[in-house]
């Protein structure tokens, strides 16, 4: 058989595995490797301008696509810029392969130009990760790392290759499957555990069902939206659940949290049997997990990760398994009993939800003279029609975005919700767009995150990527502001936005379109114009109120019905 | 309480540190750990002491599994096992100290491995706590050196851990 070096042996890897971009920045280490993606045509390479937005263009081509995310980095330098974006997917369950250029494996650990320990920098922030000694291991490895990624609880893992491995030569031969004896994550859910939680759900009076990333990662979004409407029960979906089931359903309370709504909140701490499915009582989610414990109720948890079980709040039924395979079986045990939820008692539960609804708790003063960043997200639902990706950064406009635009369809709600990545908006945005192409895409983002990554505007425009950036200028760093205000006597240190560039200017440099937006009567026709030039991207510098905060807002290490509402301030 | 955790753990560089990175980034005991290959020399076998409520033992049960490396966890602890730790102790023995020291020794069933005028080394095998008797049990001025290995375990009769 022909004997290929370790560098083609990637390509054809890549290829085989039916990798349609790989993100990526060339460097020493990777020179073989850039050479063999020169010599193809199979898949596309997209050279972002900063191995940050590499990993975080791969997240947001992943979790917009369901598929495997690909970024390739050089040594050193390459890679530890590309820490941010691995740990931002880590923290959100993202599948991921990121392959890494290191220098050759005779001078490792001599400190050799561009060396770091790669595999040990990355260990804490991925699922799993390799250093390539051998170039007859390279394809297996590969092969693992997909394998990996895309199975049980999916991740980045991480596939390290120093640069002689990548000249050397051996008989290519990719394995179809790969199994590894030490990994075998439970995917079938208990047959015992799911009869009593079905039991439990017909039983419930006051019943609430909690829906996570999970849900979205594993494709499990019909089966939600089945269940709950077969069941009649009011349901949240959290940050990383948005869209699992339909935003503007009836049925759907809003997100839960920190920032979530309050009979969200409420009903999440008075049901008596909460069902949470694919989400882990992230402290965002459930505040202060003692307060949180106290309430009487039954919990069910269905997670593909044990870890994530009984790990914040103890649970009486756990359910281990793909969520879509444990909802499947939920479904079908419901779908063949004659027992169907007490309608009178889920008559009066959802009478008290109304009641808590009335608060509403999402207003906002809407007759403002100076632009509500509530009302831009608003409009942005309106002009799209609520059918666009959104990719968000982090901070206030992330909340915002989350609470005003109503998702209906799982993958379109990108956002960094574990790690909390400032800059993430642009480059995922990037990814969502590539992997759904003609698709309408808008990053929501700030004055202050966006600077985290703005050379990928310069990406934008060699690969002619037509995204809509809704810049919420509010000249702060508006979450800290807002904690600052609450919680350090309006002491400001450090958030406020000093000597900000003319963004629309700035755009306009890297060769887009560019719009300052100042008043409200504005906001509509600017959000209509950029949507309509389909094929450039525009940066809507929408310049707002300076002042406004997210509501309700459960303070950290607070319980969840410890809120505070706009009108109490 | 004090646990002893049981891992075959497939013997690859790296994979100590993943199993040691676990525990401190999320902040869990190790009072002792030891590591060795097995007589499958693909597979080694990691005993590690480690103290916590039951719920935190079983959050690090959980998250060792997670490890892709970790073949099997068990507890030892949560049944009948045998632990042995191993101990080399350098200690002052001259004029009227060495034959009480001697005699000590032999009370723990310990071993005189070498011997100079003024000292003996001594070797101990037991549970943590005959070892930690021994030491208590000698004047404190006497001990020159010591060098533990930390717990080794194994289940009790058919109790067995193998891929």
């Amino acid at each position: 058989m022909q004997q290929i070096t370790g560098a083609e042996i990637v390509v054809r890897c890549l290829q085989d595995e039916g990798v349609e971009y790989v993100f990526g920045y060339p460097g020493g280490a990777v020179l073989n490797i850039y050479d063999e993606i020169f010599k193809q045509d199979k898949f596309k390479h997209v050279l972002v301008r900063h191995e940050q937005g590499a990993a975080h263009a791969a997240d947001g081509y992943s979790r917009s696509s369901n598929k495997t995310g690909v970024c390739l980095v050089t040594s050193g330098p390459g890679v530890t810029n590309a820490v941010t974006g691995i740990a931002t997917a880590y923290l959100d369950s993202i599948p991921m392969v990121v392959l890494t250029g290191q220098v050759p494996t005779h001078a490792i650990g001599q400190d050799a130009f561009q060396e770091c320990d790669t595999v040990g920098i990355t260990r804490p922030c991925v699922k799993h990760n390799f250093l390539v000694k051998d170039v007859r291991d390279l394809a297996t490895t590969i092969k693992k790392a997909f394998y990996l990624a895309q199975t049980g609880r999916p991740g980045p893992v991480l596939v390290d290759i120093p640069k002689d491995v990548t000249q050397a030569k051996t008989e290519y031969n990719y394995p179809k499957t790969v199994s590894l004896r030490s990994y075998n994550p439970v995917t079938k859910g208990h047959a015992g555990q799911i009869k009593k939680a079905v039991q439990l759900l017909l039983d419930a009076k006051r019943p609430m069902i909690y829906s996570g990333g999970g849900v979205i990662l594993n494709n499990a979004s019909s089966q939600l939206t089945r269940l709950v409407r077969l069941l009649g029960f009011p349901c949240t979906n959290t940050l990383m659940g948005l869209g699992a089931f339909p935003g503007t359903d009836p049925q759907f309370t809003g997100m839960p949290g920190m920032h979530g709504t309050y009979e969200t909140n409420m009903a999440m701490q008075n049901c008596d049997v909460l069902i949470a499915i694919g989400a882990r009582f992230d402290d965002r989610v459930i505040g202060n997990p003692e307060h949180f414990s106290r309430a009487d109720r039954k919990i069910i948890h269905i997670d593909i990760d044990p870890s994530s079980i009984s790990k914040r709040v103890r649970v009486d039924v756990p359910i281990v398994g793909y969520v879509a395979d444990v909802l499947d079986e939920i479904l079908r045990i419901i779908e063949s009993s004659p027992q169907r939820p007490d309608p009178a008692a889920l008559k009066a539960w959802w009478a008290e939800i109304k009641e808590w609804q009335r608060k509403d708790c999402l207003r906002y003063d809407r007759k403002s003279e100076l632009i509500k960043p509530q009302y831009v997200i608003e409009k942005l639902y309106e002009v799209t029609g609520g059918d666009a990706i959104i990719t968000s950064d982090v901070g206030q406009h992330q909340m915002w975005a989350a609470q005003y635009y109503k998702f209906d369809k799982p993958r379109r709600w990108i956002n960094s919700g574990g790690l909390g990545t400032m800059g993430f908006g642009l480059p995922s945005a990037m990814g969502a767009f590539l992997a759904n192409p003609g698709s309408t895409v808008a990053c929501v983002t700030g004055e202050a995150s966006i600077q985290m990554c703005i050379q990928e505007l310069s990406t934008c425009k060699q690969y002619h990527l037509p995204i809509k950036l809704v810049n919420l200028n509010n000249r702060y760093m508006g979450m800290v502001r807002q904690w600052q205000e609450f919680f350090y006597g309006n002491r400001y240190a450090e958030s406020y936005m000093n000597a900000l560039p003319d963004f629309a200017k700035l755009a306009e440099a890297y060769g887009h379109v560019g719009v300052r937006i100042d008043k409200p009567g504005d906001v509509e026709g600017a959000l209509r114009e950029a949507f309509a030039l389909k094929d450039r991207l525009v940066f809507l510098d929408f310049i707002t109120d300076q002042t406004e905060n997210v509501f309700p807002m459960v303070p950290g290490g607070k319980g969840l019905t410890e809120m505070i509402l706009a009108e109490e301030l | 309480m004090r646990h002893i955790l049981s891992i075959l753990v497939e013997n690859e560089a790296g994979a100590l540190s993943r199993i040691s990175g676990l525990f401190s980034a999320r902040g869990y005991n190790i009072e002792s750990l030891t590591v060795a290959p097995t007589e499958d020399p693909t597979m080694s076998r990691m005993t590690i002491v480690t103290s916590g409520s039951e719920d935190v033992i079983e959050q690090i049960t959980k998250q060792l599994n997670k490890l892709v490396e970790v073949v099997k966890v068990i507890d030892l602890t949560e049944g009948n096992h045998i632990e042995r730790e191993l101990m080399l102790v350098k200690v002052r023995a001259a004029g009227k100290d060495r034959e009480e020291m001697k005699r000590l020794a032999d009370i723990f069933r310990g071993r005189i491995l070498d011997v100079t005028d003024k000292s003996y080394t001594v070797e101990l095998t037991g549970t943590c706590s005959k070892l930690d008797a021994f030491l208590q049990a000698i004047e404190p001025g006497t001990i020159l050196e010591t060098v533990r290995t930390g717990a080794s375990g194994i289940g009790r009769g058919e109790r067995i851990l193998r891929v």
